[in-house]
């Protein structure tokens, strides 16, 4: 056989015995694609085909039947839905902002300030996120009870405070069980718990700017406020755009903090009850898995809208390139 | 530059993290005291003496032990798991030429961005058809190989292993597999050691999966359990927070030796995107 000409050496090529390090690459990523299969994509090709079905699990698969957008009609309509729609937009706003506002001057200080033991301090402002959201809850519902919380107990002592106590409430409030407070209390705890890791965040971006770009501010006699607003933040813009991203995607899908802290049985629990809460009761409370499914997927069009919108507002294309 | 008036930076910033800190002391604080002292006015500020009555209740309300042995059980299958597969998927990423190779990883990336939340009925149907409800199978499995993990152990991969050496490795004779294995994975401690921390503490702290599928109380991981006894007006807080304080201090002690590398590695796939 003449090895020399070219359809000789296209043949070759094509006969060539499979070898050991074509297969291996497929073998070592093939588990992660397997379970995502399994229960990633599956799932929810699933979801989107129980969303158009009406079904009773408890008469098992072959009890669907199919409904068009009927699900979609029913939850659209329900006005407990738009109570969900209402609170879960409320509680994203309520813990979303404060969280950036607040995360990104703060690492802008941390950054520019503290030099000497800044591992420490970041570490303390971590220490929530690492934690199990349940223990956090379950502190949190100790200290803010009504009738003997410490927080009650630091305000009625903060009375007796000359000109700061005309500011305190003459009652205790009780922040869990009174729907004026459930909501604000559910995204302090909220916002609490997610501060240090978007500080964190906007920390290990502040450490990628030149800080050349800041001495050369403060030369011209930029104020440290003038710098924050004209130095920092626009070069600071992609990882803003990310963390919001990251905001929306989680607060738009919240769900333990307001399910562990209000009880379910209390009415004040309807002022707190998210999208995602709603969702689960509709399936493992009512065993509705269609409308369920329908919730599921108008939750991800909300989160696909307000991703577009930030990324209009700060991605790339805000940016103008 | 020199910070002008360090002592005002700290004391803002001290501040802030008292505020932050401070909840995690009650828990420990609360769960030395019994119910009646937690809730009288002012509340205790310093640790008491209930904290054997308060485990013995606990004992008493919960299987407690078996709770923490589920959850230890799970967390630790996870992070075994997801150490073995990440680690190989993120090698053949990093390492290898083949076929689809982009595509594949910007579906590795982008399931990412799917929420969590849309898969939760489908994925208990899936459990539910393969019997996998209410077993510990049921909550590892699923989570065996992160998008995460994949992604940093690439990363760490393509710049601290040599190309030179996996080729010499198989000029020895080294099958693909054994490369891998003897080779590579020896040099990957410290990727190893953050993504291990990580997983670790993921499922450690897991409410939403073990709601969905674990239904009995002895098969309950330590969030659920904790949950579980939180009851109207008549919750043993003492025992509570002792059951929390427990469920809390592994972690806080890891993180306590681990924390820079732990902050580095979750923000990773963040600050390199």
């Amino acid at each position: 056989m003449d090895a020399t000409t070219p359809a000789a050496l296209v043949a070759a090529r094509k006969r060539r015995p499979l070898r050991a390090r074509d297969v291996a690459p497929y073998v070592f990523v093939s588990p992660f694609f397997i379970l995502f299969a399994v229960f990633g994509l599956f799932p929810l090709l699933f979801s989107a085909w129980l969303a158009v079905h009406e079904w009773d699990p408890a008469e098992g698969l072959k009890a669907m039947h199919f409904v068009g957008l009927e699900n979609f009609r029913f939850v659209l309509t329900d006005p407990w839905f738009h109570r969900a729609v209402g609170n879960t937009l409320w509680l994203s706003v309520a813990t979303a902002l404060p969280q950036h506002l607040v995360a990104l001057p703060l690492a802008a200080f941390v950054h520019e300030k503290i030099r000497r033991g800044r591992d420490l301090v970041v570490g303390a402002y971590f220490v929530p996120y690492i934690t199990s959201s349940v223990a956090i809850a379950l502190i949190f519902s100790t200290l803010l009870s009504r009738d003997y919380g410490a927080v009650n107990a630091l305000l009625a002592e903060l009375t007796r405070v000359p000109l700061l106590g005309s500011f305190m409430p003459d009652h205790p409030i009780d922040w869990l069980g009174d729907a004026h407070y459930a909501k604000p209390t559910v995204a302090f705890v909220v916002f609490w718990r997610y501060l240090g890791w978007n500080t964190v965040l906007y920390l290990s971006a502040l450490q990628t700017i030149s800080p050349e770009l800041n001495e050369a501010a403060t030369l011209d006699g930029a104020s440290p406020v003038r710098r924050f607003f004209h130095v920092t933040v626009p070069l600071l813009r992609p990882m803003i755009y990310f963390a919001v991203t990251l905001s929306i995607i989680g607060s738009l899908q919240l769900f333990e903090e307001p399910f562990i802290l209000v009880d379910i049985e209390q009415g004040v629990s309807q002022s707190v009850m998210t999208l995602a809460i709603f969702m689960y009761r509709l399936a493992f409370g009512e065993g509705d898995f269609g409308a369920a499914s329908a919730v599921s997927w108008l939750v991800f069009a909300l989160i696909v809208a307000l991703a577009w919108l930030n990324a209009r507002l700060f991605g790339r294309e805000g940016r103008g390139e | 530059m020199t910070p002008k008036r360090p002592w005002l930076a700290w004391l803002i910033v001290a501040l802030g993290a008292l505020l932050l800190i401070a909840p995690f002391y009650f828990t420990f604080v609360f769960a030395t005291r019994p119910r009646t002292e937690i809730y009288s006015s002012p509340p205790p500020l310093w640790f008491g003496l209930s904290a054997r009555s308060n485990l013995a209740l606990l004992l008493e309300r919960l299987p407690y032990w078996r709770n923490l042995g589920m959850s230890l059980y799970v967390a630790a299958m996870t992070t075994a798991l997801n150490l073995l597969l990440c680690s190989l998927a993120g090698y053949a990423f990093a390492v290898y030429e083949f076929r689809g190779k982009n595509a594949l990883f910007a579906l590795v990336l982008g399931s990412m961005m799917l929420p969590s939340f849309l898969n939760m009925i489908p994925s208990f149907m899936v459990l539910d058809f393969l019997g996998w409800l209410d077993r510990p199978r049921g909550l590892y499995v699923p989570a065996a190989a992160g998008a995460l993990g994949i992604f940093m152990m690439r990363q760490y991969i393509a710049s601290a292993i040599p190309r030179d050496l996996i080729d010499a490795a198989r000029m020895d004779g080294c099958g693909e597999f054994r490369v891998f294995r003897s080779i590579v994975l020896p040099l990957l401690g410290p990727a190893l050691g953050t993504l291990g921390l990580i997983t670790f503490i993921t499922s450690w702290n897991n409410f939403v999966a073990p709601l969905v599928v674990m239904h009995s109380v002895e098969n309950y991981t330590l969030p659920l359990a904790l949950r579980s006894m939180q009851v109207p007006n008549n919750t043993e807080w003492g025992a509570l927070m002792m059951g929390s304080a427990i469920a809390m201090l592994p972690l806080l002690v890891a993180y306590f030796f681990s924390a820079r590398r732990l902050v580095a590695g979750l923000t990773s796939g963040a600050v390199k995107s």
